[in-house]
């Protein structure tokens, strides 16, 4: 490996400094935008119906334009300066514990603020469009904007309170979005499952959150990792495993995942936007941002890598069997995510991998959605992909956007998803011993999956015949949609290549994530044992797909199926587990508690007030009755202080 | 100086009285014109019961009311003013002692005093109060046109809970305490007997005024043992390392802690002596539920942190871990209840169990987060927990039930409603942005700096509140709309303005806390040593677990 210089190798993360330009002192702004405009549309109620989505979009591409200013400050300051704090106020402090609203602007997090706010702003331009007939669109706006700032909140925070602000306001977005359309009852039911279901992860973190408090004596995060080393095996062990279950939850990790399929009841830029480019990943931002804490927890990160490998596996497979496009496409997601979760659990090894791959996921799987988007306001809202088909010449910049980003996410060479993959394979292997072989060849096999059920996506769409259901007259979407989805296509091309050529990105967060990455060689990449055997893969998972649904016609209705076939469109039975281990014995539970709430508990002091009751007719003796026992008590405890004092005096 | 703690109590009580004395001339012409209403809201549905107002205003009967309506809205804006002109005045560097102190001698032979004074934690219930009644009153508003009095019996006796609701929270002489204690009920039983809902209002009215009466007795009991053993009834004779009451022997504190006590829990309500409230909710009007749920229950809670720590410190210790485990009881069993619940009003009663359990665990985590934030969480949870009783009262307002089978699809029809509906159930759930978060949190982190165990287990009602705020909210807001419901009105102005102020301060105490703590905190301090401090002579079991919290740390998980 041709190891060039490497000033940042083995680097600690960096201290921070304090804020002392007005770009950086005035990061706050980078989350009111879009507050802003969240507080405009839903509290403007239906006067700004008319014109609301054009400031809700507006906010978001100004929060963008700031963070480029923040970028461009930061690239102005040597490598190890590029960390800097932000306060804003106190939010609440009790003897020795302290929160602040206290940003950190530095290299890991403005990466993510650059995507969250262009993606963002680019699925408000598209939602322009495609929500355009929607009675409801200055609420979708509001929802989506304030989406935007709590994902800013959960990612600039400098102290895991605030970040548990973000984190579960955005699941709060999530909610109202995935419900948005709530008088659905499925996508009602959808909403509640997401957000009880992430609720299991939050309390992880909120655990972890006493825990840090308690034992190492702070929650911000410089005083959290300086505390790391004197930190028992014990604390860190346990914080570290929370925080994994708080990641599960938000980033739809097992055994945590149940939520994502279900969440696609939400408008399709909902889906892109959150429950793929940006919100999902947190969990990733949230392992690799407490670095240090797992770091010091060999046992969390193995169990971090561990749940990583299942979810990318288990993400696979359910989406190589789902003939919903947006329940494909979110397996995809799951099983994406989980690669990155499983570099994150490499160390500082991974760091850089999981990051880079984030984004440029974040790029080709928004564009991906938005392109089904596009397909389903074409196809009369339907997602079958067996009534799909022959779509390639009738949308011809939905399919060559949606093809690129098709290319980019089964890693085809030199396209924006191949450079990310390979940085993570190559991370995994690099670990030596059994544990990287046996991870490395988890993510070849997770790409091998990704090709066929993307494949099978794209040939089942776009190619083969016309499989329409009557009265479907599909058409190419407005430019207001195909311009976002054109961006997207841009990005999933080149990212990866600006990103990793000269190790741009590696080198830009090694002084956050204290990462010591890989130099990324290419021509290694293409003669590598594990180089070769993920071309392999590749070109073995499409000539799969390709056999399967593009050379024999697909069938309108989905075959029987096998016992795997079977069980991965079930969802590999997640909803059946939960529902076995937690709902029914949770209704048991509630319906044996109501029974000794009434019969037990109440049954004693019902029948002594029944008996009062009773012994008057009606009201008004009731009354009068009480009256009397009272006075009557009255009376007595009068008696009794008169007699103490008497006995006293 | 200007006596503003008894000006507070006197405003409501002058007011109550004037009520009373409204001539009754008007209100002889009321059969006529309430029967004319009932006849039509029977006619033509519970819906659009509020649209014959304007004919029932028009007659005497609603003149009369409506005059009571006014002065009662009246007295209570003014008492808010006073109380928040006194909390301006109010001294945050000082805010550990008592402020605004008054003592008169009342009963001089039985040592008996009307003494006033607050200090942070009191002055932020006082406030609270004073926040809630004008909106009750506001949200009251039509809820009694049917009745012969216009509901104006219903208006004087929130006055009069007023004035006894500011007065137990000043109160600072104990046997003061216990006679405002033992009043309270009064008014409460009518306002749940008389003007309540349904055919089991009575059997409910009954039921609460003789869990409350079994407390005050056993409390009883024990004022007078304090005044036996500390030689006087006044607060600050009776606290303190000097005073004849901190020498007393630790049996006899604790029993004199637990007839305080049982009385507190009782009126928290605490499991296993909770299923008062349930019933007591839902056979309550709506605004009789947020004065009960929101205000008075916290005497309970109030009267441990006051009372049972500051009186009897020797005896904390022993009882820490069995509050504790009480307190974890009720989190899980309040909100399972919850979840297992078809009425409204009971479902928002179980949530308080479970948030009542939080308050206790927070007190008697003995540590300056858990106790700043169980007075914190007093407050916010009057907050959040009166809006919700008030949301539901819209709903009831408008169909006449509040079970949710009876609902479905609200959100499509009346929008704001449901979006208030949400908001209030947010902050129910403690989502980080709104006021109950901050309590409960500090809750938790005070609870774990005590002992991991017990806040793991309570962190479960995280999940729990999840559950049956959103299930609600589904079940009522959400899905097709119900058939009948398709006229439902939205939210009118006199109802925005009632759950308006009370969302604002639940946003504003969820991002900007600090001023509340600020007042609260140094009150903390005094209180916080007491349990922990006394272990250190007292070595009893429950402190133990306190020191031992330090060391087990690191076996956490």
């Amino acid at each position: 490996m041709a190891v060039t210089s490497h000033a940042y190798l083995a680097a600690e993360p960096a201290v921070a400094t304090a804020a002392d330009s007005a770009v950086l002192s005035g990061a706050w702004l980078l989350i009111a935008l879009p507050l802003a405009g969240a507080a405009i549309l839903l509290l403007g109620g239906r006067r700004t119906d008319k014109w609301g989505h054009w400031p809700a979009t507006a906010l978001p591409v100004a929060s963008f334009v700031w963070a480029l200013l923040v970028l461009f400050d930061l690239l102005g300051r040597a490598p190890d300066a590029r960390s800097v704090s932000v306060p804003v106020y106190q939010w609440f402090s009790v003897g020795g514990f302290e929160a602040g609203v206290d940003l950190l602007v530095d290299p890991l997090s403005i990466s993510f603020v650059l995507l969250i706010t262009f993606v963002g702003s680019l699925i408000h331009v598209y939602s322009v469009g495609y929500m355009a007939e929607d009675p409801g669109r200055r609420r979708f706006f509001a929802y989506l904007n304030l989406f935007v700032a709590a994902m800013l909140v959960l990612v600039l925070a400098d102290n895991f309170v605030l970040l548990f602000l973000g984190w579960e306001g955005v699941g709060l977005a999530s909610y109202l979005l995935i419900g948005f359309w709530q008088y659905k009852p499925s996508a009602a039911v959808a909403a509640k499952k997401a957000f009880l279901i992430n609720r299991v992860g939050d309390m992880g973190l909120l655990i972890a959150i006493m825990i840090m408090f308690s034992a190492l004596g702070a929650v911000s995060f410089s005083d959290v990792f300086a505390a790391v080393p004197g930190a028992s095996d014990g604390v860190l062990l346990a914080i570290g495993l929370l925080l994994l279950l708080g990641a599960c939850g938000k980033s739809a990790q097992l055994p945590l995942q149940a939520w994502l399929l279900d969440a696609m009841e939400g408008p399709t830029p909902v889906s892109a936007l959150i429950h793929a480019a940006t919100m999902v990943t947190a969990g990733v931002y949230l392992i690799v941002r407490a670095g240090p804490v797992f770091e010091g927890a060999p046992v969390a990160q193995t169990a971090v890598t561990v749940v990583g490998a299942a979810t990318m596996l288990a993400g696979g497979i359910i989406a190589s069997a789902k003939d919903d496009i947006k329940k494909s496409l979110a397996g995809s997601t799951m099983s994406q995510i989980g690669m990155m979760v499983l570099a994150a659990g490499l160390g500082p090894v991974g760091y850089v991998a999981a990051i880079a791959h984030l984004v440029t996921h974040g790029f080709f799987k928004a564009g991906l959605f938005l392109g089904a988007g596009s397909v389903m306001h074409a196809m009369n809202d339907g997602v079958n992909m067996r009534r799909y088909g022959g779509l390639a010449r009738i949308m011809p910049v939905t399919f060559a956007t949606f093809g690129l980003g098709y290319l980019a996410i089964i890693g085809f060479p030199l396209l924006s998803g191949w450079w990310t993959k390979e940085s993570i394979i190559s991370a995994a292997f690099g670990t030596g011993g059994t544990q990287g072989m046996v991870l490395g060849t988890a993510v070849i096999a997770g790409a091998g999956l990704t090709a066929f059920y993307m494949s099978r996506m794209v040939f089942m769409t776009f190619l083969g015949k016309k499989r329409w259901e009557e009265g479907v007259h599909p058409h190419e979407s407005p430019v207001s949609m195909t311009a976002p989805m054109v961006v997207l296509a841009v990005g999933s091309v080149a990212l990866g290549a600006f990103l990793t050529l000269g190790d741009r990105f590696a080198g830009f967060l090694a002084p956050a994530t204290g990462a010591h990455p890989h130099h990324f060689d290419v021509a290694h990449a293409f003669t590598s044992p594990y180089g070769l055997a993920a071309l392999g893969v590749l070109v073995v998972g499409v000539a799969a797909a390709w056999a399967v649904y593009l050379r024999k016609p697909v069938a309108e209705t989905a075959p029987k199926g096998n016992l795997v076939t079977v069980a991965a469109s079930r969802e590999l039975y997640g909803n059946e587990i939960n529902e076995g281990l937690l709902m029914r014995p949770g209704q048991a539970l509630t319906g044996a508690l109501l029974v000794i709430e009434d019969k037990v508990i109440d049954g004693a002091v019902n029948g002594l007030g029944a008996g009062v009751r009773d012994s008057s007719s009606g009201l008004g003796r009731a009354q009068t009755g009480f009256a009397r026992t009272y006075a009557l008590t009255m009376l007595f405890g009068a008696v009794v202080v008169a007699a103490t004092l008497a006995v006293r005096l | 100086m200007i006596p503003w703690l008894t000006i507070a109590i006197a405003l409501p009580a002058v007011g109550a009285a004037l009520v009373w004395a409204l001539p009754r001339t008007a209100a002889k012409a009321s059969p006529a014109g309430a029967a004319q209403a009932a006849e039509a809201s029977a006619s033509t549905g519970g819906a659009t019961a509020t649209a014959v107002r304007p004919a029932a205003t028009a007659t005497g009967a609603g003149g009369s009311a409506e005059t009571a309506k006014r002065l009662t809205l009246g007295f209570s804006l003014a008492t808010l003013l006073v109380v928040a002109a006194m909390a301006l005045r109010f001294d945050t560097s000082q805010a550990a002692g008592l402020q605004f102190e008054e003592v008169h001698p009342w009963i001089e032979r039985f040592g008996v005093n009307y003494a006033v004074g607050v200090d942070g934690i009191a002055l932020v219930l006082i406030l609270m109060s004073a926040v809630l009644v004008p909106l009750v009153v506001l949200a009251a508003w039509n809820e009694h046109e049917d009745r012969p009095d216009g509901g104006r019996g219903y208006f004087a006796l929130i006055l009069v809970l007023e004035a006894m609701m500011i007065g137990v929270f000043a109160a600072t002489d104990v046997f003061l305490f216990y006679v405002f204690f033992e009043a309270m009920l009064i008014p409460v039983y009518f306002m749940i007997g008389r003007y309540g809902r349904g055919d089991d209002r009575t059997r409910a009215a009954v039921k609460f005024l003789l869990y409350s009466l079994a407390g005050g007795l056993v409390m009883l009991v024990s004022v007078i043992g304090v005044y036996v053993i500390g030689g006087s009834f006044l607060w600050t004779d009776l606290v303190g390392e000097g005073s004849a009451l901190a020498a007393v022997d630790p049996a006899t504190a604790r029993w004199l802690f637990l007839g305080f006590f049982i009385a507190f829990a009782i009126k928290a309500p605490m499991w296993p002596v909770h299923t008062w409230l349930p019933s007591a909710a839902g056979a309550s009007r709506p605004g009789t539920a947020v004065l009960l749920v929101g205000v008075l229950d916290k005497v309970g809670t109030y009267g441990m942190l006051r009372y049972c720590l500051e009186l009897f410190p020797a005896a904390v210790s022993w009882f820490v871990w069995p509050v504790v485990a009480l307190s974890l009881v009720s989190i899980i069993y309040g909100a399972i209840l919850a979840i297992g619940q078809n009425d409204m009003m009971r479902l928002v009663a179980y949530t308080s169990v479970s948030h009542f359990g939080f308050i206790t665990l927070g007190i008697f985590a003995l540590t300056a987060q858990g106790q700043a934030g169980a007075a914190l969480y007093m407050v916010n949870h009057g907050f959040a927990t009166g809006a919700l009783f008030l949301v539901v009262g819209f709903l009831v307002a408008r169909r006449g039930s509040s079970l949710i089978s009876d609902y479905g699809g609200v959100q499509k029809v009346a929008p704001k409603l449901a979006g208030v509906f949400l908001v209030t159930g947010l902050a129910g759930l403690a989502l980080p942005g709104l006021a109950p978060f901050v309590s409960e949190f500090l809750v938790f982190v005070g609870a774990y700096a005590f002992h991991p165990v017990p806040a793991v287990i309570a962190a479960v009602g995280v999940v729990l509140a999840a559950l049956y705020i959103l299930w609600m909210y589904q079940r009522t807001m959400n899905g097709p709309t119900k058939e009948g419901l398709t006229g439902l009105r939205d939210l009118s102005a006199r109802e925005t303005w009632a759950v308006a102020p009370l969302l604002a301060l639940i946003l504003v105490l969820g991002v900007y806390p600090q001023p509340a703590l600020d007042v609260i905190n140094p009150a903390v301090e005094r209180t916080v040593g007491i349990g922990s401090g006394a272990a250190d002579t007292a070595a009893a079991g429950g402190s133990e677990g306190a020191a031992g919290a330090q060391e087990e740390e690191g076996d956490a998980e």
